[in-house]
């Protein structure tokens, strides 16, 4: 059996910034990273860009190739944790390899949900998680005449820009009301979808896809409105999951994903959990939440490692605060913490529709809360400290909607600098 | 040891809001004079002027956040460095600043960040009134971790003492050809002699009385010359060993032109054995000697200038010097040794005693700053060829109180001993002044000179 005195499984932001803390504190400890992927770590982010041919995918890699040499990291791609023995501090890979760790961080990331439509099992479709599924999908889009883009998501608008861009016929179909619902309201979101039907794109929102089923020239998609659409290419991007099959027989507690302390410890002893994989605090309520966005991941990643290591600088996850930023048809949209005006909150809007620029700011409590913005450029991670740190803003509400940049930068430079 | 970077460094009290700074950023770095695309960004706010600009963390978030591996720190440089062909304008980088040091060109909409110019910043170089400085000190740190250390780990000085920074640094650049006297006091009691018999040192190290320092250095390095050896004969002594019992060997090895070199580590007394005045010990001082009680309110002397007595012995090279300018000091330590293969050269180095002076172990550099801010201490050097000059000028010096209520040994003074001290710092200055060679070069720019109140914000 090898040994490893910290295990890593996964490859990504979570699973990167654990390597680079556990290292900070310990140089030497055994350190092994096991990954389902056979190329060097990338970002699922960076996929919509390989997709659109901005990024060469030999361009994308995260980390140098002599990088986990020089940590002294055994890299152990192509495959993945199969089986978890947490009694026995052990992991089994499929390649049927069991390691023995010390310390084990789950980093594993989410693979694409798949909607319980029926007949999808029957039609082909493409997802866009992995870069293998980047260059299936960029060599389909070159192919393709029509294509239909289930979920309105950032993965799925992303694709369906490139789509348009290549001047495929493209439908977009969302069963919420609008598109992003996750970051943006829905005045941000018709900016958004508005800028995709006046470059050709055909956006059904509220819609449900209710069968697939093929025809000689691909796919057909009947609607829960009787429209039946063709498409040659058909992306599922109806948001992620994880994957926690190698949880089967294990005590490692899970919900929607597996459940996480304030340092990313789960309930059982030498394991923790962080990323797309992890349900950690939320910022705003009590109960924990999935956070899949890339700087959370990166952070969890962190607290995770720092804790591995014993590094006593670790300090306690604050809690996820959604953060997105959007480029669509060479405009920007930024959103920073919750939407939802809570009760007694507040909430302000300053639109500009001649230049298309949209900005909503909620507070509650004389606190931010969240700050959404359409062609509208503030800086994000500023607003983030003004959330985590509960600043009284109240005081500066004006001249915040007014000009976010400048006064986001004040408070800045007064508090934290 | 870990690599360190030249910084840009912002003083807000000294920024008057002219935006040269961000015309010089805008046209080195898009061409164009439009402040709006500057990666530095002042601005004018309710507690003056402020800045936003890429702070080149050591830890950047930037950095972990951007999923196309287009930012990265340059290990050599510290820039962290943005690549434009990976860079997919996803801007999550401004997500993970928390200092508004990266965002979008207001033309191009690609994000833009401060890029320290290979090293000679536009904007510093155009600021007219030393609000904006290129910290390059952490030059040194680099060269020094790369020689030897000529001290055994673990030397036992007292917490927050700067002796053993001092001791470390000196000895790496002096190096291993040298011999080493370590007269009694704190620097062999931190362990430089070592115990049971070995060596604190990885060079010859001996312990001299206090009378006897120079001469026997002296003796030494003449019996090595003579066998036709060249090394570096220092001594490193207290205040106490060099300026009263041991002032005659000093003296007299000074006169005689012995080429050493001798480096006082000046803490004002006898901290090692138990805080007694010594002759360096400034007026109303409170010593385990000079006590303060009903009668007694510290020690009614001034202190001895041994740096000035040392300039009349016209050495080859005398110059004071703080732990709180690294620079200054190290431009002085390569001039010491330099004049220590012709002649004497004296180095007189101010070393607060956090146990002796009272007060807390982090406040030791603060303690050093406050020093010269306020003439208390005024750093010089002085060769024969080039006279004497000021090399960190103070152009506006803080009242002596802002340094004497930094501590507890002068906390008992009354009005009339604070006008005292107070008046024998502004006739240090006149007397030093008026031996001081007028400098026939132009006066050192603004962000070479230094104003009093100043502190270092990154």
């Amino acid at each position: 059996m090898v040994h490893a005195q910290y295990l890593v499984v996964g490859s990504s932001h979570a699973a990167l910034e654990a390597v680079s803390a556990i290292r900070m504190h310990d140089p030497e400890g055994s350190l092994a990273l096991v990954t389902r992927d056979s190329r060097p770590p990338y970002s699922p982010t960076v996929l919509p860009y390989v997709v659109s041919g901005r990024s060469a995918p030999d361009n994308v890699f995260l980390r140098a190739a002599d990088y986990f040499a020089g940590q002294r990291v055994a890299y152990m791609a192509d495959r993945a944790l199969a089986r978890l023995d947490p009694e026995r501090n052990a992991a089994t890979l499929s390649d049927g390899v069991e390691i023995a760790y010390d310390k084990l961080l789950l980093a594993t990331g989410a693979s694409p949900a798949i909607p319980p439509i029926p007949g999808i099992e029957q039609v082909p479709y493409h997802v866009l998680r992995t870069l293998d599924d980047a260059l299936k999908l960029k060599a389909a889009v070159a192919a393709s005449r029509r294509a239909v883009v289930l979920g309105g998501g950032l993965v799925g608008m992303h694709a369906a820009e490139n789509l348009v861009k290549g001047g495929v016929e493209v439908t977009i179909v969302e069963m919420q009301p609008q598109v992003l619902g996750t970051y943006f309201d829905s005045v941000a979101a018709s900016l958004i979808e508005r800028a995709f039907i006046e470059n050709g794109a055909r956006l059904l929102t509220g819609r449900r896809v209710v069968r697939l089923s093929s025809d000689a020239d691909g796919v057909v998609v009947h609607l829960d409105d009787g429209q039946a659409i063709e498409a040659d290419l058909l992306l599922t991007a109806t948001g992620v999951k994880p994957d926690m099959g190698y949880l089967a027989g294990s005590s490692v507690a899970h919900d929607e994903g597996i459940l996480v302390d304030d340092y990313m410890r789960t309930n059982v002893a030498n394991v923790w959990a962080a990323g797309d994989c992890a349900q950690a605090r939320d910022f705003f309520g009590e109960r924990p939440v999935m956070n899949a966005i890339l700087p959370d991941a990166a952070e969890q990643g962190r607290i995770a490692g720092m804790a591995m290591a014993g590094d006593p600088g670790v300090k306690a996850y604050a809690g996820g605060v959604p953060l997105n930023t959007y480029n669509f048809f060479g405009r920007h949209a930024i959103a920073v913490g919750v939407g939802a005006t809570p009760a007694g909150g507040e909430e302000r809007v300053r639109r500009d529709d001649a230049r298309g620029s949209y900005l909503r700011v909620v507070v509650n409590d004389g606190r931010l809360q969240g700050i959404f913005g359409v062609n509208a450029f503030f800086d994000g991670g500023v607003m983030r400290q003004l959330i985590l740190r509960r600043i009284d803003i109240s005081a500066a509400l004006d001249r915040l909607v007014a000009d976010p940049l400048t006064t986001g930068r004040e408070f800045m430079s007064r508090l934290w600098k | 040891m870990g690599q360190t970077y030249a910084t840009i460094a912002f003083d807000a009290a000294k920024c008057n809001g002219c935006s040269k700074c961000m015309s010089a950023c805008a046209s080195a770095k898009t061409g164009v004079d439009d402040i709006a695309r500057a990666r530095i960004q002042v601005m004018p706010t309710a507690f003056g002027f402020q800045l936003a600009m890429c702070r080149q963390c050591g830890d950047p978030k930037c950095v972990t956040v951007c999923p196309a591996g287009a930012l990265a720190k340059d290990g050599e440089s510290g820039v962290i460095a943005w690549d434009g062909d990976k860079c997919v304008d996803c801007l999550l980088c401004t997500m993970g600043c928390a200092y508004a040091g990266i965002a979008p060109d207001a033309v191009d909409g690609r994000v833009a960040k401060c890029d320290m110019c290979d090293g000679a910043p536009a904007c510093v170089s155009v600021c007219p009134t030393g609000a904006l400085r290129h910290v390059t000190s952490a030059r040194i740190y680099n060269e020094v971790g790369g020689w030897e250390d000529m001290f055994a780990p673990g030397l036992a000085g007292c917490q927050g003492c700067n002796t053993e920074l001092l001791m470390r640094h000196t000895m790496r650049r002096v190096g291993p050809d040298s011999v080493l006297a370590t007269p009694p006091g704190c620097v062999p009691g931190m362990g430089s002699v070592g115990y049971n018999g070995l060596t604190g040192t990885k060079v010859p190290v001996f312990h001299p009385l206090l009378t006897n320092t120079a001469a026997m250095l002296a003796g030494v390095k003449r019996q090595l010359k003579r066998k036709g050896r060249e090394v570096t004969a220092m001594a490193i002594a207290g205040d106490g060993g060099a300026s009263d019992v041991g002032f005659q060997s000093l003296s007299g090895a000074a006169e005689r032109g012995e080429q050493i070199l001798f480096m006082v580590v000046d803490n004002e007394g006898y901290m090692n054995t138990g805080m007694q005045r010594s002759s360096c010990t400034p007026y109303g001082a409170w010593t385990s000697t000079t006590p303060v009680g009903r009668e007694s309110k510290g020690k009614t002397q001034d202190a001895k200038n041994l740096p000035l007595l040392m300039v009349n012995h016209r050495c080859a090279y005398v110059a004071t010097a703080s732990t709180a300018f690294m620079e200054d000091l190290y431009d002085k330590l390569d001039k010491a040794i330099a004049a220590s293969k012709h002649g004497f050269a004296y180095l007189h180095v101010y070393s607060p005693c956090t146990t002796g002076w009272r007060f807390p172990t982090d406040q030791n550099m603060e303690v050093a700053r406050k020093a010269v801010e306020t003439n208390f201490v005024m750093l010089w050097e002085f060769s024969p060829g080039d006279g004497l000059h000021f090399t960190r000028p103070v152009d506006a010096p803080l009242p002596v109180t802002e340094y004497l209520k930094a501590m507890g040994r002068f906390r008992h003074l009354d009005d009339d001993q604070i006008r005292h001290i107070q008046s024998k710092v502004e006739e240090n200055r006149a007397i030093i002044e008026q031996i001081a060679t007028k400098r026939t070069e132009p006066e050192p720019p603004a962000q070479d000179r230094y104003v009093a109140g100043h502190k270092t914000t990154r």
